[in-house]
């Protein structure tokens, strides 16, 4: 997996000196997996169930995988909006930096059984499940190397092998599915859960309450998480929900709301979760997060908010900088060590679309791969279907 | 593969059953001793056989556990595999079609039931966007072997909201099958055929012939039993005129080619089976053969099957046709409720009759 690679590369750098002078004016990077303790932002608020402790336990290598894994997606986010201003990347982008906290906390506490669903702000998603910046920026740029071979798109990133089911464009679609994954975890006895994350404006969706009705019948393994970044598009939150507080919104259905700012409660509250959802059926979790880009590459994001709240929130709840005075306030690494990581990342996120901007296009036989897994033999055609037509076989 | 006057049984999956079958036997004509089965019976046997096959097949939908089915399809099924297997749902169509299209992503293999498929549109989202298109999105990594039945078209008396066919609709999806049967035999054939697919297929029944008798054969009675997806078959063979058509038509286009008969045309029927693929082939084989071509359906008219269908025999067969190509559908009209309206909102016996003669006497 990509990400952990990077972060045991860095820190062997350190661990020979350290080793050889005990008493060595130079501190090195840890990668003490020593339990530290620490206390989430805020406590918890639940609905329904006893909320978790506000006590975390990390590590010092979880705390710098967090640092390196977010500061990975943040820069691959960055990457993709140069990309789509250089017409290199086409349709539809929605960044996701500022929200990287839950995807990794998520991943934190979850294993690659637990099976994942999001929307279309899937990039960070795609690279917690295992996902890598290469083939991620391939898809971006449509050639044949990314991880749909160019015919999803950025909406439509997948990861079978490692449960990570899309990538969906339709707003609360997702919602369904992922407590259709958790029914089919219960059918197989596979003791996994199934984590299907929305937006505050997918929360609305009829078709949310729907799944949700069943799946406290059925009792299914479904953890919904409802990643309130404040605003539907251009809506925000108090606009368009009636009731805003997205973790009650399941009526019957427990829920916690946790500051999805905070990687470690992230974690924590994915962790209860999973427990919970293994014993008594769906709940939900409301992350308060947010989104420093706007709904996507074709909105500016400032005419419904102000930039002072963005960069207000960037200041104040940025998920790295918390992390990262995190590390240096439990003497982990220095700030320049973790300057010096950040450069890294910024080296293999170059690599990687330089990479990608070198790979190829699909074939145009490729336009007609895939429709079926069986086609016997039946025809698809092309816009002109005496010129360009293919037997699917 | 033109000019076809016997048919293989396939069976996919590498199981192949080979016979060869007349294709002048009607529908109606059996010999003695040999056994009938409703179409009700016929798809319930099938949905059983392939439970007990695959424990990754399940049933899903309103009332098709302690209900016994709506239409009684799913009875007994509840009894023989129990609620893990068959699941009553709450009425909400877009919520339990996503959940079983969500299932088929982590494999499972769901039959869901629409109670009609006037509501299936509640979950037409799920059908299209989450299932039909995920493996070209995925470029193959998710497949959605999800099979979506029920009752489709009209049924007597149920008025505007409860009567569309939607053939056409769900046919014009790349990346769904569409499956109509006729006979008790394409009944059983299809619907294990679909639910073995690795994709999605869209199954669309009609009410009023789940209580029709089809003679059956020994063949068509085996629980290996498969007919093969996309291929057409000739219920009558003719040389005058070629009647396409699909589901409850066929039995009508069958009464019109007899009435046809009587008057010195001979009319083939083609019973579709596979709306999509669609068998443009034996189509196309046909009306070279006849030069004459009227295509039958009970759904609106404009952008319906029959239009494909036309379309297609006008672009590949053109100089073979000796008269225009004539379509019968259901009115351009919501379906209404009084008998005599009802009547005249849907073909009868007589519209195909006075098309095909139409086609025989025009030109020349």
């Amino acid at each position: 997996m990509a990400l952990s690679r990077l972060s045991s590369r860095s820190t062997t750098l350190f661990q020979p000196l350290a080793a050889a002078f005990p008493t060595t004016l130079r501190r090195h990077i840890s990668t003490d997996t020593t339990p530290i303790t620490v206390e989430t932002s805020l406590p918890f608020t639940s609905h329904l169930v006893e909320p978790p402790s506000r006590a975390v336990e990390t590590s010092s290598s979880e705390l710098l995988s967090f640092f390196r894994d977010m500061a990975l997606m943040r820069r691959m986010e960055i990457a993709a909006d140069s990309l789509y201003k250089a017409k290199l990347i086409r349709g539809f982008c929605h960044l996701y930096d500022g929200q990287e906290a839950v995807a990794i906390g998520m991943e934190a506490a979850i294993t690659r059984r637990d099976a994942i669903i999001t929307s279309y702000r899937d990039h960070c998603t795609f690279l917690g499940r295992g996902g890598g910046i290469f083939e991620a920026f391939s898809e971006l740029m449509g050639r044949t190397t990314g991880c749909s071979k160019g015919k999803g798109g950025s909406m439509h990133f997948y990861k079978k092998d490692a449960s990570f089911y899309g990538g969906h464009g339709i707003v609360g679609a997702q919602a369904p599915l992922g407590c259709g994954l958790a029914f089919a975890q219960k059918y197989s006895k596979e003791e996994a859960v199934t984590f299907t994350l929305y937006g505050d404006g997918a929360a609305n969706q009829g078709q949310l309450f729907e799944a949700l009705n069943i799946a406290a019948l059925w009792d299914l393994p479904a953890v919904l998480v409802c990643e309130n970044n404040h605003y539907g598009m251009g809506t925000a939150e108090w606009r368009s929900a009636k009731s805003p507080a997205y973790f009650k919104r399941g009526d019957y259905v427990p829920g916690l709301k946790v500051d999805g700012m905070d990687a470690l409660a992230v974690k924590q509250a994915c962790k209860f979760a999973k427990e919970h959802a293994l014993k008594n059926g769906p709940i939900i979790l409301e992350m308060d997060t947010y989104r420093y880009h706007g709904h996507s590459m074709s909105d500016p994001g400032s005419t419904y908010r102000t930039r002072d709240e963005i960069s207000g929130v960037r200041q104040v709840r940025d998920p790295i900088d918390r992390v990262r005075k995190l590390i240096i306030s439990h003497d982990i690494a220095t700030e320049k060590e973790l300057k010096d990581m950040e450069k890294e990342v910024r080296k293999e996120v170059d690599a990687a679309v330089a990479q990608a901007k070198e790979s190829p296009i699909p074939e145009p036989s490729d336009l007609f791969t895939n429709i079926y897994v069986k086609g016997f033999g039946s025809e698809s055609f092309g816009a002109d279907r005496k010129e360009l037509r293919a037997t699917l076989p | 593969m033109w000019g076809i006057l016997r048919q293989r049984a396939v069976v996919d999956g590498g199981l192949s059953l080979r016979r060869t079958r007349s294709a002048l036997v009607s529908a109606r004509s059996y010999a003695a001793g040999s056994k009938e089965m409703t179409v009700r019976d016929a798809l319930n046997s099938a949905i059983d056989e392939e439970m007990s096959a695959d424990p990754k097949v399940f049933v899903m939908g309103e009332e098709v556990g302690q209900y016994q089915g709506a239409y009684k399809i799913t009875k007994g099924l509840l009894e023989k595999y129990g609620p893990e297997r068959v699941y009553d749902t709450p009425i909400t169509e877009a919520g339990f079609t996503g959940i079983g299209v969500g299932a088929a992503y982590a494999g499972l293999k769901p039959v869901v039931e629409f109670m009609t498929f006037n509501f299936s549109m509640q979950a037409i989202d799920h059908i299209i966007n989450s299932a039909a298109k995920s493996n070209y999105m995925s470029a193959g990594q998710i497949n959605v072997p999800i099979v979506f039945r029920g009752p489709n078209g009209a049924a007597a008396g149920v008025g505007a909201q409860h009567s569309q066919c939607y053939a056409a609709w769900y046919a014009s999806v790349p990346g769904l099958k569409v499956l109509a049967p006729y006979s008790a035999e394409d009944a059983r054939g299809l619907l294990k055929a679909a639910i073995r697919d690795p994709d999605p297929v869209v199954f669309l029944e009609n009410e009023l012939l789940y209580g029709e008798s089809f003679p059956i054969s020994e063949e068509a009675l085996d629980s290996s039993f498969c007919l093969p997806i996309g291929k057409a078959k000739i219920e009558r063979e003719g040389k005058d005129v070629t009647i396409v058509t699909f589901s409850k038509m066929v039995g009508f286009a069958l009464k019109a080619a007899e009435k046809l008969a009587e008057e010195g045309i001979s009319a083939e029927v083609i019973n579709l089976r596979s709306i999509r693929p669609l068998d443009r082939a034996t189509i196309n084989a046909s009306v070279r053969k006849t030069s004459r071509l009227v295509t039958v359906e009970e759904g609106f008219p404009q952008h319906g099957v029959c239009a494909e269908i036309c379309a297609s025999v006008v672009e590949e067969s053109f100089s073979y046709l000796d008269a225009p190509v004539e379509r019968i559908a259901g009115a351009d009209v919501p379906m209404p409720y009084a008998a005599n309206l009802e009547r005249l909102a849907l073909p009868q016996v007589e519209d195909i009759v006075r098309a095909a003669k139409r086609a025989c006497y025009r030109s020349k």
